[in-house]
């Protein structure tokens, strides 16, 4: 477990990424195929179910601390991290034998799920006496379920696939899909020897960059080297028929069942041995589709009820085939893929399965025209894809590009303020930022991203004079800061105040010219909202 | 607050003896805890303070001041109130503020700390009937490893970073946290190098008797140098400056009570973080309000709202002396006007001889 805290602090430290995989790398080359298989498993992001309710672990670090309650949330607000206070707050234990990741955790931590309180209680301070604060810090990590540090699943990725000798496109499929932390399955993993391919497996995703605002598409190459297409703000993901079955998968790499009846009836008609990439979209068919929000109402829906099914119909749109006929073409240029694709989709007649357009155009000027009307069809913008690259895996420069329209923007006026957790914490950085409606200030969006170091800090001293009242960690403040927020969309909302929900509001600049008088009205908030709803 | 102490715009002032006790600007008569800016501003007429803090004192103020320094747990009558120092282990020289006047005792701890530190005599309990308790580290959260194991990790961090061919970058508050460090680093590991502020104190410290290895001014350093494997021990605010590029490639870390905390340790940009506190911590802060078993406590700096209800809560009469938070900025802000200060050339602090009071 020492060596597993160590590789958390060594990661932890750096912002290099060589020096992350030099200790990944590490790592792996002197652990067991079980700790390798659990270390993978958390540092890809995966989780042990709650093993222990947070409520009952403040409660028991406070007693061992032998502090009022009241306290350690004091603490906590202070830390701004969980399972960093729960570590500090409990005088420092002492380790008596270093046991392994893996016996920690089949042998101490999943059992405390099932335990009887009391019992569980026990076990708990049994750990925070028999660990030193480094140890402990990534066993509550664990406990609390948020183990998190700063690497990338393709950074891990690249880890294993040095230290297995095997390349990294391999391990990355390999690595997708439901597994099982164990050591065979490790020992799979790192296999030199070609691994059958497991039916219900998707690929990993090629992702879009961004082009760049100020350098323009043209940066990227001539016009006509790409195809351009509408950048859909839907759910990304791939639908897969093998041995007669489906899965359709999403690309935070959840398998989804029975969440979309109507693709998984038109991806029956496919032939076994297809993938396809694609979004899902809340549609009317026929390129009509509704905004986000919609889709939002199938999203987390366990079963879909008829009257769902009506009010919000799904279709998949495809963009790519990945596998045809059993072959895998993700080598094959994107010109050849997208015939074949068309080819194959042509071949079949379901609402539920359409392809993306492929916009008409061969100039940048001529694209640039259509992505100015990317709002009212509800788009984000324009996909652009190098018609000879090979689907690659992440995101590799150079591909596929996503050129969206800019952002929305109004000016606000910042009245609220909270200190924020994490990174910045113990300063004021989570802002709400309201609107006038008439003589008042109508709050619309929260926002938390977009200063720089000196200007949160001149924020967090304004805060700190002109607070007008506290609500717990809340304060009110003077009106007088004006910053220009800039969001992707927004759409109509019964639970907001100003009857209207921003997405990805953040703050673009400090408007030190604007007066709070100067800020915009709700009015013309409204006035923004999409044509299609 | 009581029949001979008031708490005033400029700070704690003593009535009958007619001084200020670590003013927070210019004043008169300044009776003072230690030599650090937040405690001893510059500008005062008059300083008193404590023996071992002449050199540290004087190599901040003007030499047109009046110094007067008293040994620790000798005292002088000012206007018919007792006054006299009491080693508090904060830096060197640094002391609480021991009162008595018409038989009531008070004790103003100024900036103190527990536990080993070669560089400056240990704090040790006065009993009193009121004290004035800092609590900068307030918060459970803040427990301090033994200082034995934080120097075992510097020095290791050192070690390292000179196999892997690096130049180390340490860094520490010019006066007190340097000359810790100083006196905790293995000089058998290599070459140490000090900041021109964190120097000035080095040779302060070695005027009052105090042992450091042997060190020097990275200024008086010319021309092309290798600096793989040296220390190099600096002040937090040449953090990312160019001051810092000669050194090629480097490690850096910092060494402060706030690097507990992995946000405070991640916001500072160092690629290490070394827990080293010159404040109580927790159970020291607890430890140290029993030990002098006050009737009446205080609490000035950093979590004053906290500690005075968890104390009242346990039956102790505490209350908020002010709400003046020492944030890790704040402190940061103290201690870069304070190194501004010493590095200032026009401020010559070994001329003129000291007048006595
Ligand atoms: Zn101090």
């Amino acid at each position: 477990m020492i060596r597993f805290a160590t590789l958390f602090d060594a990661i932890d430290r750096t912002t290099k990424t060589n020096e992350k995989l030099a200790a990944l790398v590490q790592y792996f080359g002197h652990s067991s195929h079980a700790d390798a298989a659990w270390a993978a498993y958390f540092l890809c992001g995966y989780k042990l179910r709650q093993l222990v309710p947070t409520k009952l672990l403040r409660i028991w670090a406070a007693e061992e601390a032998n502090i009022p309650s009241w306290l350690f949330e004091e603490s906590y607000h202070s830390v701004g991290d969980l399972a960093e206070t729960l570590t500090l707050i409990v005088p420092p234990g002492e380790m008596l034998d270093d046991l392994s990741l893996s016996h920690w955790v089949e042998q101490r931590l999943m059992p405390l799920r099932t335990m009887e309180e009391a019992d569980q209680r026990n076990a708990v301070i049994a750990i925070w006496q028999q660990s030193p604060m480094q140890v402990r810090l990534v066993i509550l990590k664990l406990i609390t379920g948020a183990f998190r540090v700063g690497v990338s699943k393709s950074i891990v990725t690249r880890a294993i696939a040095e230290h297995a000798g095997v390349s990294s496109d391999v391990i990355s499929h390999r690595l997708m899909g439901v597994w099982k932390p164990t050591a065979s399955f490790f020992e799979d993993l790192i296999s030199k020897e070609v691994q059958d391919t497991i039916v219900s497996q998707p690929f990993p995703f090629c992702l879009a960059h961004p082009i760049d605002h100020e350098l323009g598409p043209e940066s990227i190459g001539p016009a006509k080297d790409f195809a351009a297409e509408w950048k859909w703000d839907g759910i990304r993901g791939q639908v897969i028929r093998r041995n007669e079955q489906v899965f359709i998968w999403s690309r935070g790499e959840d398998l989804m069942e029975n969440r979309w009846p109507e693709i998984e009836s038109a991806a029956q008609l496919l032939p076994n041995g297809t993938v396809l990439d694609g979004e899902i979209l809340a549609s009317l068919g026929e390129n009509q589709v509704l905004p986000f929000a919609k889709l939002q109402k199938r999203i987390g829906r366990k079963t879909v009820s008829n009257k769902l099914l009506k009010e919000v119909p799904v279709v998949f749109q495809a963009f790519d085939l990945l596998q045809d006929a059993g072959e895998d073409i993700r080598s094959r240029p994107y010109s050849e893929r997208r015939l074949r694709l068309d080819r194959l989709l042509s071949t079949i007649d379901h609402p539920s399965l359409e392809r993306t357009q492929l916009l008409l155009g061969t100039t940048w000027d001529e694209w640039a025209k259509i992505r100015d009307r990317s709002r009212e069809t509800n788009a984000e913008g324009l996909m652009l894809k190098r018609l000879d690259a090979s689907y690659e895996v992440g995101r590799v420069r150079g591909v596929w590009w996503k050129w969206k329209v800019s952002p929305y923007t109004i000016d606000a006026v910042l009245i609220y303020a909270q200190k924020g957790h994490g990174k910045r914490s113990g300063l004021y950085t989570d802002y709400t930022f309201a609107l006038w409606e008439g003589e008042t200030l109508v709050p619309f969006a929260k926002a938390y991203s977009g200063l720089d170091d000196s200007e949160i800090k001149d924020v967090d001293k304004f805060v700190r004079q002109n607070t007008r009242e506290s609500f717990g960690p809340v304060r009110s403040v003077a009106p007088a800061l004006v910053m220009e927020i800039a969001f992707e969309g927004l759409q109509r909302s019964p639970r907001h105040k100003s009857g209207i929900a921003t997405r990805f509001p953040r703050i673009v600049r400090w408007r030190h010219d604007k007066k709070p008088e100067d800020a915009n009205t709700l009015a013309e908030l409204m006035d923004l909202l999409p044509s299609i709803e | 607050m009581n029949n001979f102490l008031e708490y005033t715009s400029q700070g704690l002032y003593c009535i009958p003896g007619d001084f200020h006790i670590d003013p927070h600007s210019q004043v008169e008569r300044a009776v003072v805890t230690h030599a650090h800016s937040d405690h001893a501003p510059w500008g005062c007429h008059k300083y008193l303070a404590a023996k071992p803090c002449e050199q540290l004192l004087r190599l901040r103020m003007s030499p047109e001041a009046e110094f007067r320094f008293i040994p620790y747990g000798e005292a002088l009558s000012v206007g018919g109130v007792r006054v006299s120092f009491h080693p508090a282990g904060h830096i060197l020289g640094s002391a609480q503020i021991r009162l008595e006047y018409q038989g009531q005792v008070g004790l103003i701890t100024g900036d103190y700390k527990f536990g080993t530190d070669p560089t400056c005599e240990a704090w040790h309990p006065v009993r009193c009937h009121w004290m004035i308790s800092e609590s900068t580290f307030g918060l459970p959260i803040y427990r301090w490893p033994s200082q034995e194991s934080v120097f075992q990790s510097i020095n290791k961090w050192w070690q390292e970073s000179r196999d892997e061919g690096n130049c180390c970058l340490l860094y520490g508050y010019a006066i007190g946290k340097s000359q810790r460090l100083l006196a905790g680093l293995d000089p058998t590991i290599g070459k140490i190098y000090c900041h021109g502020a964190v120097e000035k104190g080095n040779e302060a410290y070695r005027r009052t008797g105090i042992a450091l290895p042997e060190t020097t001014y990275v200024g008086s350093v010319t021309g092309k140098h290798d600096w793989r494997g040296a220390m190099v021990v600096a002040v937090p605010s040449v953090h990312g400056t160019p001051w810092v590029k000669k050194f090629g490639r480097c490690s850096t870390a910092m060494a402060s009570g706030w690097m507990a905390v992995r946000g405070a340790r991640r916001r500072r940009s160092v690629d290490r973080g070394f827990v080293l506190s010159d404040h109580v911590d927790w159970p020291s802060l607890l430890t140290a309000i029993d030990a002098c078993n006050p009737e009446t406590v205080w609490l000035t700096h950093g979590y004053t709202a906290s500690v005075a209800r968890y104390l009242v809560e346990q039956r102790r009469d505490a209350r908020v002396l002010d709400s003046r938070g020492r944030s890790e900025v704040d402190q940061d802000a103290a201690d870069e006007d304070a190194s501004n200060e010493r590095t200032n050339d026009s401020i010559d602090p070994f001329s003129g001889e000291a007048k006595t009071p």
